[in-house]
């Protein structure tokens, strides 16, 4: 990064912030602070549903799965059209027809003050936890490749957004995350043209989709019947539909952003926006992960993404090995090149047969560029078992260092900041108004008024961005990014969602059933996510995970429910 | 067990308000239908491509 791309950087994020500051100053209504301008229109509310779910994770991670496993991941949003219709059908004009500042109090009106408090410990757990995520993913990244202090990147992106979040509340977050997506939308549709310019003069665009097919980087659709991988068209449907149904109905990060609409059509319209938008804009994201790949096929990539990592490792008692596998991969590169040339020429004279070999040999040696990259981890996990082994996280960023032009690069690196603060201040907004409405005003401070409640907002918003800052301090992660966060979300949000559709559509079933139920779910969870950590190759797929917990919730709930009574008899008898 | 406060279904007062819309139902079979087309054209994608 030069002087130029750091005046981009600094200049849009923190003109956006005081923006949003400015304008949004002096805010002393508490509905107005938690869930926005009364006159917030459907676009503002769309685009704020969708850039709280697109953090930076999203932006710098999924190009990398895109390289990595190509378009396959777009599966995991085939639930959101439907979960979002069922939410707008259901969800939204209760919790607006009941005028709640969050989901957890609609629990404790339909059920009971415990409930209440176990939708918003899980939901408080779950997303605080994932607002340390969102600090932490884009600064370990991009402070390796920059050689930033991870420590100071990770507290000066939180002290920022902790600002114009405290000061202005719900309407300071979807006024900025309007601005931040904007930069977003514009680095990203610039980073795709400027990839594509860089593709040999040779190469038509349909030789790229070639390319990219020819190496299965565009299956976007697995219909598989198992449950053993991770992203197939059922797994998306089903499970996805669940992950999808609690992340936008019980997650009060996004409850938040679609209450503050200016009436019922306006949050409505909104959800449709994202069900319509979010699967393409998913897939364009992907297929530049899928387009860079194509580009490294006729421009020698890194054996290892991760340069800062590869660096420190060739200069200890490993730098030979490493070095003799670059060499090796570099004559592989080369080989597979020629061989690719030779493929296209057979496919463009229309010889089948010959275009039928060169491919097996273009396969054959990619085969063995990978298992070379394959060493390489091996060596870095000799050399260091802590040292980073997977790199996709790296693709992009490192695409953009080395071929794109100086400005354009700051513009990339505001995107992934835009898109933390984006996703950050909309998390601080809710798990503030969760602590406020159902922790502090409902167990604390019964008496507050509205002035004090909204004084304990702000603060709260402070408290909740420390913690997340100190959380990611000290987070240490190995998994890709994106993924690792769908997976911590599948061990709480089914307990979350269940609480709501039983609420929802079992209308015989009870506080002290549902609650059971959503203990029992939680502990099923909890015990899927670690047995997959000790056994990496357990045959179901976490996304299923969400169906399993969810059904587990309601399952057990009407169980219980039928049972309290013959257990109300028993005690009363024995009493 | 409480008595669910759960409010009645609302009323359709608040139409979608867009051309060619008339009602809710027809707004959610529009997105539906948007929906089965990017499932298509990627199924299209996978198969031409693959």
């Amino acid at each position: 990064m030069n002087a130029l791309d750091y005046v981009v950087l600094v200049g849009t994020l923190l003109g956006i912030a005081a923006y949003g500051t400015w304008c949004t100053r002096g805010r002393s209504d508490l509905r107005t602070y938690l869930t926005g301008a009364a006159n917030t229109g459907w676009f503002t509310i769309g685009v704020s549903v969708m850039a709280t779910q697109a953090s930076a994770t999203t932006f710098l991670s999924t190009p990398g799965q895109g390289y990595q496993n190509g378009l396959g991941f777009v599966q995991n949003y085939f639930g959101a059209p439907l979960a979002l219709i069922v939410i707008a059908i259901v969800f939204l004009p209760i919790f607006r027809g009941l005028n709640v500042y969050t989901a957890y109090e609609f629990l404790g009106r339909r059920f009971d003050q415990k409930t209440r408090l176990l939708g918003t410990a899980l939901f408080l757990l779950q997303r605080g936890i994932g607002a340390g995520l969102t600090i932490y993913a884009p600064a370990i990244v991009l402070s390796t490749v920059f050689g930033w202090s991870l420590h100071l990147t990770i507290v000066a992106s939180g002290l920022v957004v902790i600002v114009y979040t405290a000061v202005g509340g719900s309407a300071a977050v979807s006024l900025t995350q309007k601005f931040q997506f904007a930069v977003i939308a514009a680095g990203m549709v610039a980073a795709f043209f400027v990839l594509l310019a860089k593709f040999p003069a040779s190469l038509s665009l349909g030789d790229a989709f070639t390319v990219a097919g020819g190496f299965g980087k565009l299956k976007a659709i697995d219909p598989t019947p198992s449950l053993v991988p991770r992203y197939t068209l059922w797994s998306g449907l089903i499970g996805g539909l669940f992950l999808q149904l609690s992340y936008f109905g019980a997650d009060q990060s996004q409850v938040q952003r679609y209450l503050g609409g200016a009436s019922l059509r306006e949050s409505r319209l909104g959800l449709m926006f994202n069900a319509i938008f979010k699967i393409p804009m998913q897939f364009c994201i992907l297929l530049l992960g899928a387009a860079i790949f194509v580009f490294y096929q006729f421009d020698r990539p890194p054996v290892f993404f991760n340069q800062a990592a590869w660096q420190h490792a060739a200069q200890g008692p490993a730098g030979a090995k490493l070095r003799a596998i670059e060499a090796n991969y570099a004559a592989a590169q080369a080989e597979k090149q020629k061989q690719i040339d030779q493929w296209l020429a057979a496919r463009h004279a229309g010889d089948r047969a010959t275009a039928a070999t060169a491919h097996a040999a273009v396969l054959g040696a990619h085969a063995r560029g990978e298992a070379l990259r394959a060493d390489v981890k091996r060596v870095l996990r000799e050399a260091d078992p802590h040292a980073p082994q997977a790199d996709t996280d790296y693709v992009f960023i490192t695409f953009i260092l080395d071929h794109l032009p100086h400005g354009l690069i700051g513009l990339l690196v505001t995107v992934f900041f835009a898109a933390t603060l984006n996703s950050k201040a909309a998390e601080l907004n809710a798990l503030a108004s969760a602590t406020t409405v159902d922790l502090y005003r409902h167990l604390v401070r019964r008496d507050a008024d509205d002035a004090r409640c909204l004084a304990a907002s702000r603060w709260f918003t402070v408290l909740w961005g420390l913690a997340a800052i100190g959380f990611a301090l000290t987070v240490n992660l190995a998994e890709n990014l994106i993924q690792y966060a769908n997976m911590i979300a599948s061990i709480f949000y089914p307990a979350l969602l269940g609480l709501f559709l039983v609420a929802f559509f079992q209308k015989r079933v009870g506080g002290t059933a549902v609650f059971v139920g959503a203990l029992v779910s939680l502990l099923v969870t909890g015990v899927l996510f670690f047995v997959r950590r000790a056994q990496p190759d357990f045959p179901v797929s976490y996304l299923w995970d969400n169906l399993i917990g969810c059904a587990a919730c309601v399952i057990i709930s009407q169980v219980i429910q039928a049972l309290l009574p013959a257990i109300g008899a028993e005690k009363g008898t024995s009493g | 067990m409480n008595p669910p406060e759960i409010p009645p279904p609302p009323s359709d007062d608040e139409l979608p308000g867009l051309p060619g819309f008339r009602t809710w139902r027809g707004v959610y079979v529009f997105v539906l239908g948007v929906f089965g087309l990017w499932i298509a054209l990627l199924a299209l994608l996978t198969e031409k491509f693959s």
